[in-house]
């Protein structure tokens, strides 16, 4: 008999007045009988709405059936047949736009909390399961993958599962991308992503950090060196400014040198060795996940006032919306309908205020959104000491420039067929952030996935 | 893991050590850098590449013990590894051959300057050397750079040695003596490169700055290390390191170096006393 609650399972979570001064995560996930529960609101449905609105096209029914058995570890090799970093997923992917948008409980109720039931599976395997995954035997064939973030963790996988023998280059000192520097530890422990890529080494594919692609070797280079195909997934990593007066001030950070700071290089940490502001009161301006991120993260590192700021409404806040929601929880204060003018310079060059402008919503723009427009003569001052600018990254031109025939657009994506992600060099296949501009995990994972099998099909035609 | 072949102490607080790093020695050209970690928790710091073997697959680097980061990095010795060392990073510097250059290095910049000297000199260039240091303990390189120098001024803030005074001294009275620069390449502290813009600027004399500001990852993905130059926003990590140094907004890059000072100090103190405890 289906469980007919209308409402999901609550995820068990630290209190919101206790989590926003520590940096351990902040869902702590399902117990069994959460699970079970939960999974029995699944009602098995034929045609499987969800499965077409997820980028990876998990079997999802099948592995929720999995779990009203309580057979998780089959729940887990459902999974693993689609993606290759379920714990990951589970926990960052934007469901209430993919998989649940489309669940038929959905309609009236809620949907099944599929991204939770998601994670639970991975972490069951993860605390349970201690065999380590076959080796698959080797097909003879030599592809790099470059940047370790979701697109090319996934690729990699999806290949080293094929047999190929596959190396990863990593421009930083740890692979993971996004998901060490970007995504903060209390939303994705890094021991999570730490376990993903120890599970595909175990698979045979090889990491190398520290090396820079297209700067200590090129992608001729590496076809000089016997790889067969390259895949670019090299992310969005170029932060964007607003060109405003006062941004280069101190204590005016990109989200991206903000969050490096305190993920990848642990700067929240009682004695670690790289330096970051302790700001009292701090603007982030942007309204996407990012921006929640940054967010969260100063509030934890101290600060007693964070504001978000946003120059649209909060009907078109891009973030997923259990950020926002944990973001309010945690005491992060929105500004809406506001657009920073200038970054105010107080004592020793460090930022005293933001002065910005009301808006006010017009006509709808190319996106679809409805265009801010600025109200005349409606300047204010928050008081501030730091500002995170956070509107937004463009992919590093890096590669592009050290790839001769390499097609691009104009703001620097790279040009990749949809379907395949071939770009216009043979062998080089691209996909994630590096083709679309910043988006999110599962979308980078989706393109990986599809780019391996394309890669697959090229060198196998070559045979 | 990246081994340390030779260890030198150029002077009490700089030191030269020459690394194993086949693929960064393969590709690095002058003006480029790296970034390394000493070890699994620290930071990373970029430093200028200061020589490089192509067929031993060595990089050279020369660095001087400021905070903690270089601290440690000193108490590695031969036969140890530098944790990550990543590159090489940044544009090479652009030297043109047959040219008249000025080459001024300022302390510790002097370890840049000395292989811009060596190349200009391998290209055909007339090299005038300018080295400035607080005092005579502190000089380093003076025999590399003489050799490659068609002329080579020392200039010391005490007059311990060569002549008393700064480095713009010396270059405003050869350029008032009627030597004609086609370049004046200056590297060195953020004050010294501000002050040789400035004397540069009134004569027209094309004049190139080495900018080495903070800096995570080198690859433009923090834009830590943006300058004003020309009214535009740079990465310094990408766009440069060398700027024209008559562009370049000095004050404001000086600024920025200095956003982490406290904290930099803290660090330093005591990862001093962790290795004094040590030794005791």
């Amino acid at each position: 008999m289906p469980n007919m609650s209308l409402n999901k399972n609550e995820m068990p979570s630290q209190p919101a007045d206790v989590r926003n001064k520590n940096f351990k995560e902040v869902a702590l996930g399902y117990t069994e009988e959460q699970a079970v529960d939960e999974a029995n609101r699944c009602l098995n449905c034929k045609n499987k709405p969800c499965v077409g609105n997820c980028p990876v096209h998990i079997d999802i029914p099948a592995f929720i059936a999995k779990i009203r058995e309580r057979d998780y570890e089959a729940a887990y090799q459902i999974i693993t047949q689609a993606s290759s970093l379920p714990a990951v997923c589970g926990r960052v992917c934007p469901q209430e736009t993919q998989c649940e948008q489309k669940c038929v409980r959905g309609i009236k109720g809620e949907p099944v909390a599929i991204g939770r039931l998601e994670r639970f599976v991975a972490d069951w395997h993860n605390q349970h399961q201690q065999e380590k995954p076959q080796k698959p035997e080797s097909n003879g064939h030599k592809v790099a993958v470059i940047g370790s973030g979701p697109a090319g963790l996934t690729c990699a996988g999806d290949l080293a599962k094929k047999g190929y023998d596959v190396t990863v280059f990593e421009a930083l000192h740890t692979a993971g991308g996004v998901l060490v520097y970007g995504i903060p530890e209390f939303r994705l422990p890094k021991s999570i992503v730490a376990k993903e890529i120890e599970t595909l080494k175990e698979m045979g594919v090889k990491i190398q950090t520290n090396m820079v692609i297209g700067k200590v070797l090129s992608i001729d280079e590496l076809f000089e060196d016997g790889y067969e195909a390259v895949f670019i997934g090299s992310g969005a990593g170029l932060p964007r400014f607003m060109n405003i007066p006062g941004e280069n001030l101190k204590g005016v950070y990109s989200a991206n040198e903000f969050l490096t700071r305190v993920n990848l290089m642990k700067a929240y940490k009682e004695g670690g060795a790289t330096p970051i502001q302790h700001a009292k009161k701090v603007a982030v301006v942007g309204g996407g996940n990012v921006a929640m991120d940054a967010a969260r993260c100063a509030k934890r590192l101290g600060a007693e006032d964070v504001y978000i700021v946003y120059r649209r409404s909060m009907e078109e806040l891009p973030a997923r919306q259990e950020e926002v929601h944990h973001a309010m929880e945690e005491g992060i204060e929105f500004k809406l309908l506001v657009n920073p003018v200038e970054i105010l310079e107080g004592e020793n060059g460090f930022v005293s205020g933001i002065k910005c402008i009301e808006m006010e919503l017009g006509e709808p723009d190319e996106s679809g959104r409805r265009r801010p427009v600025a109200k005349p003569n409606s300047e204010f001052v928050l008081e501030v000491d730091s500002v995170i600018m956070s509107i937004g990254t463009s992919p590093n031109p890096l590669i592009k420039s050290t790839t001769k025939g390499l097609e691009t657009k104009a703001w620097g994506g790279i040009i990749a067929d949809e379907e395949t992600g071939q770009t216009s060099r043979e062998g080089v296949f691209a996909g994630g952030d590096a083709v679309t501009g910043a988006a999110t995990v599962i979308l980078a994972m989706g393109a990986g996935k599809e780019a391996a099998a394309a890669m697959d099909r090229y060198i196998q035609s070559k045979q | 893991m990246f081994k340390i072949l030779e260890k030198q102490a150029l002077n009490p607080t700089v030191t030269k050590m020459v690394v194993d790093a086949p693929f960064i020695a393969k590709k690095a050209e002058p003006g480029q850098f790296i970034i390394l970690r000493v070890n699994a928790e620290g930071e990373r710091i970029p430093l200028t590449i200061a020589d490089y073997d192509r067929e031993k697959g060595t990089v050279t680097i020369i660095f001087q013990i400021v905070g903690a980061t270089t601290e440690a990095l000193n108490h590695l010795n031969v036969g140890d590894c530098i944790h990550d060392f990543v590159g090489p990073l940044g544009t090479p510097s652009h030297i043109e051959e047959n040219k008249k250059v000025a080459v001024i290095g300022g302390g510790v910049g002097c370890a840049i300057a000395y292989p811009v000297a060596k190349k200009l000199h391998e290209m055909n260039c007339t090299v005038h050397t300018i080295t400035g240091f607080r005092n005579k303990d502190l000089v380093i390189l003076e025999k590399e750079f003489r050799a490659v120098s068609d002329k080579f001024i020392m200039m010391t803030d005490d007059g311990s040695y060569g002549k008393k005074g700064v480095v713009t001294e010396a270059l405003k009275e050869l350029i008032e003596s009627g030597e004609q620069y086609d370049e004046v390449i200056a590297i060195g502290p953020l004050i010294m490169m501000k002050f040789v813009a400035q004397t540069t600027k009134p004569y027209n004399i094309k004049t190139t700055v080495s900018m080495n500001p903070i800096m995570i990852d080198g690859t433009g993905m923090c834009g830590g290390c943006r300058l004003t130059v020309g009214g535009q926003t740079k990465f310094a990590c990408v766009d440069g390191p060398d700027f024209d140094g008559h562009l370049v907004d000095f004050d404001e890059a000086m600024e920025r170096a200095s956003m982490y000072k406290p904290f930099e100090r803290k660090a330093y103190e005591e990862t001093c006393n962790l290795f004094a405890k040590e030794v005791q």
